[in-house]
């Protein structure tokens, strides 16, 4: 039990580690400033964040007020636009860039909550069929290829339209289908790490599976997680504005992306700011996390391909 | 090989099973499905006589083996709203869904490879630099702004396409382009790496040495070493296509099974979700047991596995 225990603290708190963690820090931030992608993508990310956590500091007007006397008002660079509204108004008389501050909360909710969701459902799955195998693997696999065969957008839009749209609805039906790409990366990544020496060494000494499991090789297989993780924060964001755009996300009056998008649509004809905006909020976001992500994934694990 | 066939088959014959569960519990998700069907004036002896009517008060499992038993015949009932049969709407839609995906997947395809292929060989110039930021933009957009933005462009200022509808072939470019961008981005990337990878191999090298021409190397040599991940992930990328095409269809009012879809979803006409839905991931699984299938062919070394 005592080399069991040396090598447990091996693992986690020793000086020397804390030491090499400090130098790999140093090194990890050391190319994040030489790689201006992910700089603008860090940066892009701010804006975002910062947004959404200030959305009543930075916003100039109310994200719900109506004025119909000021409705469809172009941004501020046209002859016809106001400095009240710097990216005009929408079909309610709606100030669009306030709109879109606040509409940052729900992108970054939906992102980050739905992520954290399916990537612990995913990690722990993966974790488990790799480890285990047999038919723990067989099932959690074939599970993955019926979920896979769904077109992901349609089975969220057909169970968000049944059960009802609303924030919570959409969080847990995009949290709990999203657990396969983890999955079966890690589950990949488990069977090369099970067979190496130091596992066969831990059994050995007589370690128990749930310790070796959690203490040894999950620190071991958690980078291509963090990757996809990043990857799927994008995906997700992107999945919530797909369903508010067809109408099945978070309602009105409440300002999501996707639902602005929605509205612009239909006066694409003499308002083109309407659409447009919103849109570009969502691309430079998802481009922002993406640039983060193949940053994270060139530094952590570049052999792995997502 | 007849041996991983036949594990391939019983495999995919499981996931169909169990796309068929998922697909009959789309709609008892809420314990009852007849609040979602009937009208919310409904009285309680209409919804009592409903209930019965259609089975809904029978156990679960009861009510499974009827669905699975119509779908087997190919009967999802008749849709509430086009009193059709359902699967007769789904079949009859698909052409269309079928030619815009495969459009998409054309011009996707014949704009990445040479994308790829041409910024892997002059790796790092202008033209790699550029290739690249475009598929990351497009990697990074949504499918249904860049189909807005492409009917606000071309449709409404420079009136050069036509926006809504099926017709001529000049209504499929704009649909097929919004659809097709993501798959064009992801492909031009993946034949990128895998072309840079494959350039920095010996036997490349020993190529070179010998004086066989460039472009004979670049194409002979290493896109035909290159072409099994690229074209996996084609295939694979069809389903992707499939569940844009219900973004894409509804945006412009293509008349295919996306389009049917959404619009059932919004009617609450289910015999058609459930018929549409049955059908679509059917279709996928059957693609990628097809491209399984291939790739064992294409690539020897899978079969020893």
């Amino acid at each position: 039990m005592e080399a069991l225990e040396a090598i447990d603290k091996a693992h986690g708190e020793s000086s020397l580690a804390q030491l090499e963690k400090g130098l790999e820090f140093r090194k990890i931030a050391r190319s994040l400033f030489k790689s201006k992608a992910a700089l603008a993508g860090l940066f892009i990310l701010f804006i975002v964040i910062a947004s959404a956590l200030l959305a009543p500091y930075l916003a100039p007007q109310d994200p719900i007020a109506q004025d119909i006397n000021n409705r469809l008002k172009p941004p501020v660079w046209d002859p016809k636009g106001s400095r009240e509204h710097l990216l005009g108004t929408d079909h309610l008389g709606r100030d669009i860039l306030s709109r879109l501050i606040y509409g940052s909360r729900i992108s970054l909710i939906v992102g980050l909550s739905t992520v954290l969701i399916s990537g612990t459902i995913g990690i722990l799955i993966g974790l488990i069929a790799g480890y285990y195998g047999s038919w723990l693997d067989d099932i959690f696999m074939r599970l993955a290829d019926i979920q896979l065969a769904f077109p992901f957008i349609l089975l969220s839009i057909a169970v968000v339209a049944v059960l009802g749209p609303s924030l919570r609805n959409i969080i847990i039906v995009l949290g709990i289908t999203g657990w396969v790409v983890y999955a079966r990366v890690i589950r990949a990544e488990v069977l090369s790490v099970r067979e190496l020496e130091f596992i066969e060494a831990i059994h050995a000494l007589g370690g128990q599976n749930l310790r070796i499991l959690f203490r040894h090789i999950l620190p071991n297989v958690i980078s291509p997680g963090i990757v996809i993780a990043t990857l799927e924060v994008a995906r997700m964001i992107i999945l919530e504005s797909a369903l508010s755009f067809l109408g099945l996300g978070v309602q009105p009056p409440t300002p999501t992306w996707g639902g602005m998008l929605n509205d612009g649509r239909q006066y694409i004809y003499n308002a083109w700011w309407l659409a447009t905006f919103p849109g570009l909020a969502i691309m430079l976001t998802v481009l922002g996390i993406n640039l983060l992500g193949d940053w994270i994934r060139d530094t952590l694990d570049p052999r792995l391909e997502i | 090989m007849k041996k991983h066939l036949i594990r391939r088959f019983f495999q995919t014959f499981l996931v169909l099973l169990g796309v068929s569960i998922v697909t009959f519990a789309i709609l008892h998700l809420t314990g009852d499905p007849t609040a979602l069907l009937l009208p919310q004036e409904a009285t309680a002896e209409d919804r009592a006589r409903f209930r019965h009517e259609m089975g809904f008060d029978d156990p679960l499992i009861v009510q499974y083996g009827r669905f699975l038993k119509g779908a087997l015949r190919g009967d999802f009932g008749l849709s509430f709203r086009h009193n059709q049969p359902a699967l007769q709407l789904v079949w009859d839609r698909m052409p269309a869904t079928v030619q815009l995906t495969l459009a998409a997947m054309l011009i996707s395809v014949s704009i990445a490879v040479p994308i790829g292929i041409l910024s892997a060989v002059k790796r790092n110039s202008l033209l790699d630099h550029v290739g690249m930021v475009i598929a990351l933009l497009g990697q990074s957009m949504p499918v249904f702004w860049l189909g807005i933005m492409l009917i606000l462009v071309f449709g409404v200022k420079l009136r050069l396409l036509p926006a809504f509808g099926m017709g001529g072939i000049d209504h499929l470019i704009l649909p097929a382009l919004t659809l097709g961008m993501f798959t064009m981005a992801r492909t031009a990337r993946l034949t990128r790496s895998e072309m840079l990878e494959i350039l920095g191999q010996e036997y490349i090298r020993t190529a070179r040495a010998k004086g066989v021409p460039p472009w004979s190397v670049i194409l002979r040599h290493a896109l035909k070493n290159a072409a099994i991940p690229i074209v996996t992930v084609i295939g694979l990328e069809m389903g992707t296509l499939l569940g844009g095409a219900i973004i894409t269809e509804t945006i412009f009012a293509w008349p295919g099974v996306g389009r049917l879809t959404v619009q059932a979803i919004y009617n609450r006409d289910f015999p058609v979700v459930q018929a549409a839905v049955f059908t679509l991931a059917c279709i996928f699984v059957l693609i990628n047991f097809v491209v399984d299938i291939l790739y064992t062919y294409l690539d020897p070394r899978v079969r020893y596995e």
